[in-house]
């Protein structure tokens, strides 16, 4: 399966990689992985660049890394409509102090409007 | 009271379903927390909670100085009979007595009574950016010293 994961840099999104490496390795997926351009985020873009090529690399997946600029939301639909993806991997929302799940503005884009069946990662 | 409730009133991931996911869950949320319960006949049937926004409630010095989020839940056959606003109007009486001073919540966007009920105590609504929506309220102490 071709699998396209977007990453915004927070925890979540560290946590969406290292599950979708366990995926890739268990069933042999071909991984993209999509960086984005979220400044409000934990990481900056190159930091997370950096981080997901070391996971990539310490799990020997040979995987195509991309630097997505612009409205990380639409950037991440765009580019999943220009491949032949069978699915796009995202973050599956936070939990607030109460449990409660969070899902943001990008997440709610993305799957109103990916044109792929959309993964969401817990 | 939780292992009664109806699954189809889930919000959002809770009231988790279990005894056990129940338990975990409620002691992640007792630190710090106020809480105000409603009981019919000796059985608890709602409940209402104030959680400090904090990553150490242990720590926490003035109330007033931080975040609070609240969350109500009313067993599905005491709803839409006026128990939900009555509950609110004591937690946050409560929560303005004891030195609290900001709280919000998040509550799914179609969730028209509840946003009504929310409405109803003095909330308002702070951001709409996606499935959630998001609603404050500043509470003022009984001597009106106004730092809200």
């Amino acid at each position: 399966m071709d699998v396209l994961v977007g990453l915004g840099g927070s925890d979540e999104s560290i946590k969406t990689l290292r599950q979708t490496i366990d995926r890739t390795q268990a069933v042999g997926d071909d991984l993209t992985v999509a960086i984005l351009e979220k400044p409000e985020a934990k990481r900056s873009q190159d930091e997370m660049y950096e981080q997901a090529d070391t996971l990539l690399t310490e799990a020997d997946i040979n995987a195509e890394l991309v630097r997505l600029e612009g409205d990380p939301g639409s950037a991440l639909v765009d580019y999943t409509e220009q491949g032949e993806f069978d699915q796009l991997v995202i973050g599956g929302g936070t939990l607030s102090p109460m449990g409660k799940i969070q899902l943001g503005p990008i997440t709610e884009f993305v799957l109103l409007n990916s044109p792929t069946t959309v993964k969401l990662v817990r | 009271m939780y292992d009664e409730f109806d699954p189809s009133d889930r919000a959002q991931g809770i009231p988790p379903t279990g005894e056990e996911r129940i338990r975990d869950w409620l002691e992640t949320i007792a630190e710090e927390s106020v809480n105000v319960i409603a009981r019919h006949d000796g059985a608890v049937i709602a409940h209402a909670t104030l959680v400090p926004d904090v990553d150490e409630p242990a720590a926490i010095e003035e109330r007033n100085e931080i975040e609070w989020e609240l969350a109500i839940f009313v067993l599905q056959e005491y709803q839409r009979a006026g128990i939900g606003t009555q509950l609110l109007e004591h937690l946050l009486g409560h929560a303005s007595d004891v030195g609290i001073e900001r709280v919000w919540l998040t509550v799914e966007r179609w969730n028209n009574p509840a946003i009504a009920l929310y409405e109803r105590v003095g909330f308002e609504a702070t951001g709409s950016e996606s499935f959630e929506q998001e609603m404050a309220i500043v509470l003022e102490g009984e001597d009106g010293d106004g730092n809200g």
